[in-house]
């Protein structure tokens, strides 16, 4: 299984990569706070709004380009749930207010996120005051997604090899069968985890 | 159901934000006086597969398919407090890797998907499961779950939409709970067949059915989560679930000019006065509809436990009790 993840692009040498990564996540709070709740019918706001963002992804060297891609990959589900909107009087003008702020805030996000380290923004999470369970399942879920995504997809490749019948029976039960084998596999490898990780003196 | 930045207004968000933060603290206090076996590791790598598995494509009709949800899945097998936390970091990490779900929504989301789906999930597990015996009890129970699990996080969502303004609750409500109300069929059935495919192989993960004292201990502490959860989602519904009549309805009748309105119709209406869907009487047929849908997914569930049980149930209720 291919994870389409985000990562870090542009030029890491820039400016805005080597800024903090807690003033990164606080500024882009912000700057989706502010245009969340800006009023609709004025068009300057959402201006100057994409007009901080390309300067910033400039400064960043990140492509347009990438920042399109990603953006239209979010689009179905952000235009999905807009669609209820449409469904009122006056809903015209709410639908795109809605579609307008919240593509700036992904376009926001996508930004913090291709222009920071994952274990930066977790310390940056860690200084405000996430608790350490959280932080620490979030740390090891980053560490473990690709090599559990790995091992569905040999699951599933060798499932499919042995498997002459189709149809979409077979498939569901299949693929619970997969899901099923995942989670023993994943619980067998927190059980290794935690071992190695008693044995190497971690405590509680 | 995850709701994007730029839908919900700053209030919605800061109500949402802070229940979501209550809900996720009394987890976190929990798993410390209570920690799972493997600790730490066990909720990671928990969390990491829920993330995988709600990447496995499940074919529906056409070129369309579904996936799990997994808030009651991973409720039953780890217990809810787990699936809280579990829940809340998928979302994080959808939200920081995929752009899914917003960053200042994020309390939202995990109000609906990480809180009301697997607390409300859990309580209506523990309450349904001892109808049955032995595994089959806990199949019915788990899949009847799932799908009120979707039901109830897609009633929170629609709630927290129409409180910001970004569509009717009367719009918003039949629209999300309907769809829904099918998609919770799909999340039942992953659920179950998961569940039965681990408890076929390593029934020894999942938790053993507890002794006499601890099982009814265990049961009200899910019942007192899903009331205090309950309450919580009830708030964000009162404002728009009246059960009384309409307002000038009511102002009709008591002025006496109720029958005068009736008898002097201003123009032909196509439609005799209460029969367009959604007019009047929405409130009672949505929670007819509901009833209706709650009665279904039951059968369901039960059909469901019955044919991925063993044949009479004697080895099943051996193994898992």
């Amino acid at each position: 299984m291919r994870l389409e993840l985000l990562e870090r692009r542009g030029d890491p040498a820039s400016p805005v990569h080597q800024a903090p990564a807690l003033g990164k996540l606080l500024l882009t709070l912000l700057f989706i706070g502010v245009v969340v709740s800006s009023p609709s019918r004025n068009p300057i706001l959402p201006a100057a709004a994409l007009l901080t963002i390309t300067l910033v992804a400039a400064v960043a060297r990140i492509s347009p380009g990438h920042l399109i891609r990603k953006l239209v990959s979010v689009e179905p589900f952000v235009v999905s749930v807009a669609l209820l909107s449409l469904l009122q009087p006056g809903g015209v003008a709410i639908f795109l207010s809605m579609v307008i702020k919240s593509s700036l805030s992904v376009l926001a996000m996508i930004l913090l996120v291709s222009t920071t380290r994952f274990g930066d923004l977790l310390r940056a999470l860690r200084r405000l005051r996430l608790p350490g369970i959280m932080v620490m399942t979030l740390a090891l879920m980053h560490r473990y997604i690709a090599v559990l995504g790995d091992e569905t997809e040999r699951m599933r490749r060798a499932r499919a090899s042995r498997t002459l019948v189709r149809g979409r029976r077979r498939a569901w039960s299949d693929l619970a069968a997969v899901a099923a084998r995942l989670f023993i596999r994943s619980s067998e490898r927190a059980e290794r985890i935690y071992h190695a990780m008693c044995a190497r003196g971690w405590r509680t | 159901m995850h709701i994007p930045d730029g839908f919900l207004d700053l209030k919605t968000t800061a109500v949402a934000g802070a229940l979501s933060a209550t809900g996720l603290a009394a987890a976190l206090r929990r798993i410390r006086t209570h920690p799972p076996v493997r600790r730490e590791p066990m909720i990671g790598l928990a969390a990491a597969f829920i993330f995988v598995a709600q990447m496995l494509n499940f074919p529906v009709l056409g070129g369309t398919s579904g996936h799990l949800i997994g808030g009651v899945l991973a409720a039953v097998v780890l217990g809810p407090e787990v699936a809280v936390v579990v829940m809340s970091c998928v979302l994080i990490l959808q939200c920081l890797l995929f752009a899914d779900g917003g960053l200042l929504a994020l309390g939202a989301n995990i109000w609906n998907l990480a809180i009301v789906a697997p607390t409300l999930g859990y309580a209506i597990h523990a309450l349904t499961r001892r109808l049955l015996p032995g595994l089959r009890g806990r199949l019915l129970a788990t899949a009847f779950a799932a799908w009120c699990s979707v039901v109830f996080a897609s009633i929170s969502c629609a709630a927290l939409l129409a409180l910001s303004g970004a569509a009717p609750w009367r719009i918003t409500l039949p629209a999300m709970v309907s769809v829904h109300m099918v998609i919770g069929f799909g999340e039942a059935l992953i659920t179950a067949l998961v569940l039965a495919a681990v408890a076929r192989t390593r029934p020894e993960l999942l938790p053993e059915g507890e002794s006499e004292r601890a099982g009814a201990d265990d049961t009200r502490r899910a019942i007192g989560y899903g009331l205090a959860v309950a309450c919580g989602l009830a708030a964000f519904v009162a404002p728009f679930a009246s059960p009384l009549p309409d307002g000038l309805e009511r102002v009709a009748e008591r002025l006496g000019f109720a029958d005068r309105a009736a008898t002097t119709p201003l123009h032909n209406s196509p439609f005799p006065d209460y029969l367009i869907p959604g007019a009047n009487w929405s409130a009672l047929s949505t929670v007819i509809a509901g009833l209706a849908g709650a009665a279904v997914a039951f059968a369901f569930a039960y059909l469901l436990a019955r044919m991925l049980t063993p044949r009479s149930g004697s080895r099943s209720a051996r193994d898992s009790v």
